[in-house]
């Protein structure tokens, strides 16, 4: 079912005919991440697509999929151009290299999956945060939660996790 | 005259020198133009075509691309009573002028037109901003966007700026090393009477400049302008009919993408761009190699795009642009100048085709720069490449121009001086 929300200001839409998002975000509001499994070559793929990137085969499976990963690159946005996003900056978007499916099908493939630094609950993180964050840092998914059947994944700091001990960050 | 029995008719390679850009021509580089896109683009095609020395009526084919706002190639025919056989206006923006001359050469090779104009018209600071403020921030996110702008990952700086952080990881290239492109570029648009950024910056001015979002400072990213700007594309048998030395085409690659669409950064290293596939193809139909070219004229929507694509293309090795494009290669006077208008960082920003009407006119040997003009109507270069001086390369024999839209996408085309 079609789905009209707001979040931090912006409106999402998401209609009737983009079956691959309305799913994917479907299992994000359930707080557990899915991605799509080829069904004839097996591999995962982000973000959702109609047809498989390296196959090209039509159909695939919903398939959960463990939210933990290493920052890739990132970007600290100081200039917001959302007029809501102005009130969180500095903002971080990250991308996170996920565990799963490192390096294949060839050695510089990877899920790479975006998402904003955010606090355990999903809002988006405080400035002291946004200093700890670097490539190579150890991330755990998060949601935002916006309307039923819509959550946003986001990426906080897992503090399980064995950190590196200086995450690279932009030179000051 | 026939081709000679052992050539590969089927490989775009046999197109090599056919085709010519025999006419370029702009409107002032403002913020503010007081008139609409449609002006904008009538002026500019109307200026190139004169400076081919041909009449509109000479024109029966018209490509055009818009990303925000432009107008329509019949639009402008219209107002300038030209009859088209054939248009074309496609979406796109950094990778379009290069692939549209393209498809220009195959549209005259076809026989379906004989003369094709190509513009670009925006008002891109009056009207539709291409950084991505106004009304494009108050649209509703939906489709792919949901993945992107829902993060605030929305302007060109900001979806594009992981990619040069991650290469100064990988390589420790240097904020300073990719100021030194707008640097470089100050000094060129100095020479530039046209060009809207006219004063010199330094490397210190640009890393002091406010962070818009880190890597990038205000001074690491282009001016936007309104303006429009516009080529003329003809065989190289009816360029010898037209006023100026023609731009003699080597080569093209259109539009060529990473095996997997780059916003989502899935495949290959994220700093490696379009180019690095795209070089397989330019080089060999161009039958030149970057070792040859003397002038580039880089995308620099950013000053590490410039940096970006210069690596990716083989002027440099991987990894070493940072280098490549501060120790002085790419300055007047240097071993292989870009960007000699000052480029999208300081002249204006026409989305790519300002960059192409600069390789054509130093190909020629006639930059409109301060140099005296002689009695033959020509420029007198002096070759001094001081500030308010030539901007005119000594000798340029081959051009390359990069294109880029998205890190995933490239277009690149290499001109020779023709006789």
């Amino acid at each position: 079912m079609a789905i009209s929300a707001t979040y931090l200001g912006m409106p999402l839409e998401i209609n009737d005919l983009d079956v691959e998002n309305l799913e994917y975000f479907k299992h994000c509001a359930a707080h557990d991440f899915h991605l799509q499994r080829c069904d004839a070559c097996g591999l995962l793929r982000y973000p959702p697509t109609t047809g498989c990137p390296f196959c090209a085969h039509a159909k695939s499976t919903w398939t959960r999929v463990e939210g933990k990963g290493a920052v890739h690159s990132y970007s600290e946005v100081h200039h917001a151009i959302q007029q809501s996003f102005r009130q969180h900056t500095p903002y971080l978007i990250l991308l996170v290299d996920l565990d799963t499916q490192k390096g294949k099908p060839t050695e510089h493939q990877a899920l790479r999956v975006v998402g904003n630094l955010a606090t355990p609950d999903g809002k988006l993180a405080p400035p002291d945060m946004v200093k700890r964050v670097g490539i190579g840092s150890r991330m755990r998914m998060v949601f935002a939660d916006v309307a039923p059947g819509l959550s946003i994944p986001h990426w906080t700091i897992d503090e399980t996790a064995q950190q590196p001990a200086n995450p690279w960050r932009y030179p000051e | 005259m026939p081709l000679p029995a052992d050539v590969d008719t089927t490989s775009p390679k046999y197109l090599r020198d056919k085709y010519a850009i025999v006419g370029v021509g702009e409107t002032t580089y403002t913020r503010g133009s007081g008139i609409t896109t449609r002006a904008l683009g009538s002026w500019a095609v109307r200026n190139a075509i004169a400076d081919a020395g041909l009449k509109p009526s000479d024109i029966d084919g018209m490509l055009s691309y818009q990303s925000g706002d432009s107008t329509f190639g019949p639009f402008i025919a219209g107002d300038l009573g030209i009859r088209l056989n054939f248009y074309m206006d496609v979406f796109g923006g950094g990778s379009s002028t290069e692939a549209l001359c393209g498809m220009a050469i195959g549209l005259i090779e076809a026989g379906m037109c004989k003369t094709v104009v190509i513009f670009r018209a925006m008002n891109g600071f009056s009207q539709v901003r291409i950084g991505g403020t106004g009304a494009r921030a108050a649209a509703p996110v939906l489709g792919d966007m949901l993945h992107n702008r829902a993060y605030g990952w929305q302007s060109a700086g900001q979806m594009f700026s992981l990619t040069f952080m991650r290469h100064m990881h990988d390589y420790g290239t240097t904020p300073a090393q990719v100021a030194a492109v707008k640097a470089i570029h100050s000094e060129h648009a100095g020479n530039n009477p046209k060009a809207y950024y006219k004063d010199r910056v330094t490397v210190e001015d640009v890393l002091n400049s406010r962070i818009i979002c880190k890597p990038l400072h205000l001074l690491d990213c282009c001016v936007e302008t309104d303006n429009g700007t516009a080529i003329v594309i003809t065989s190289a048998d009816r360029a010898k009919d037209c006023r100026h030395t023609p731009a003699l085409i080597r080569g093209v690659v259109g539009r060529c993408n990473k095996p997997r669409m780059d916003m989502h950064y899935q495949h290959g290293p994220i700093s490696t761009v379009a180019g690095h596939y795209g070089k397989d193809i330019l080089w060999p139909n161009a039958g030149v190699g970057p070792e040859d070219v003397d002038i580039t004229g880089s995308y620099d929507a950013f000053t590490f795009t410039t940096m970006l694509q210069l690596e990716d293309y083989g002027f440099c090795k991987k990894g070493e642009g940072g280098h490549y494009v501060s120790d002085g290669t790419m300055r007047l006077g240097g071993r292989r100048p870009n960007n000699t208008s000052g480029g999208h960082l300081c002249e204006g920003y026409t989305h790519g085709v300002n960059m192409v009407v600069e390789n054509v006119r130093q190909l020629r040997h006639d930059v409109d720069d301060s140099c005296p003009i002689g009695p033959d109507g020509k420029r007198q270069h002096t070759y001094d490449y001081r500030p308010g001086g030539c901007r005119q390369v000594k000798n340029v024999e081959v051009s390359a121009n990069l294109g880029w839209a998205m890190p995933g996408t490239g277009s690149a085309m290499v001109m020779r001086r023709g006789a």
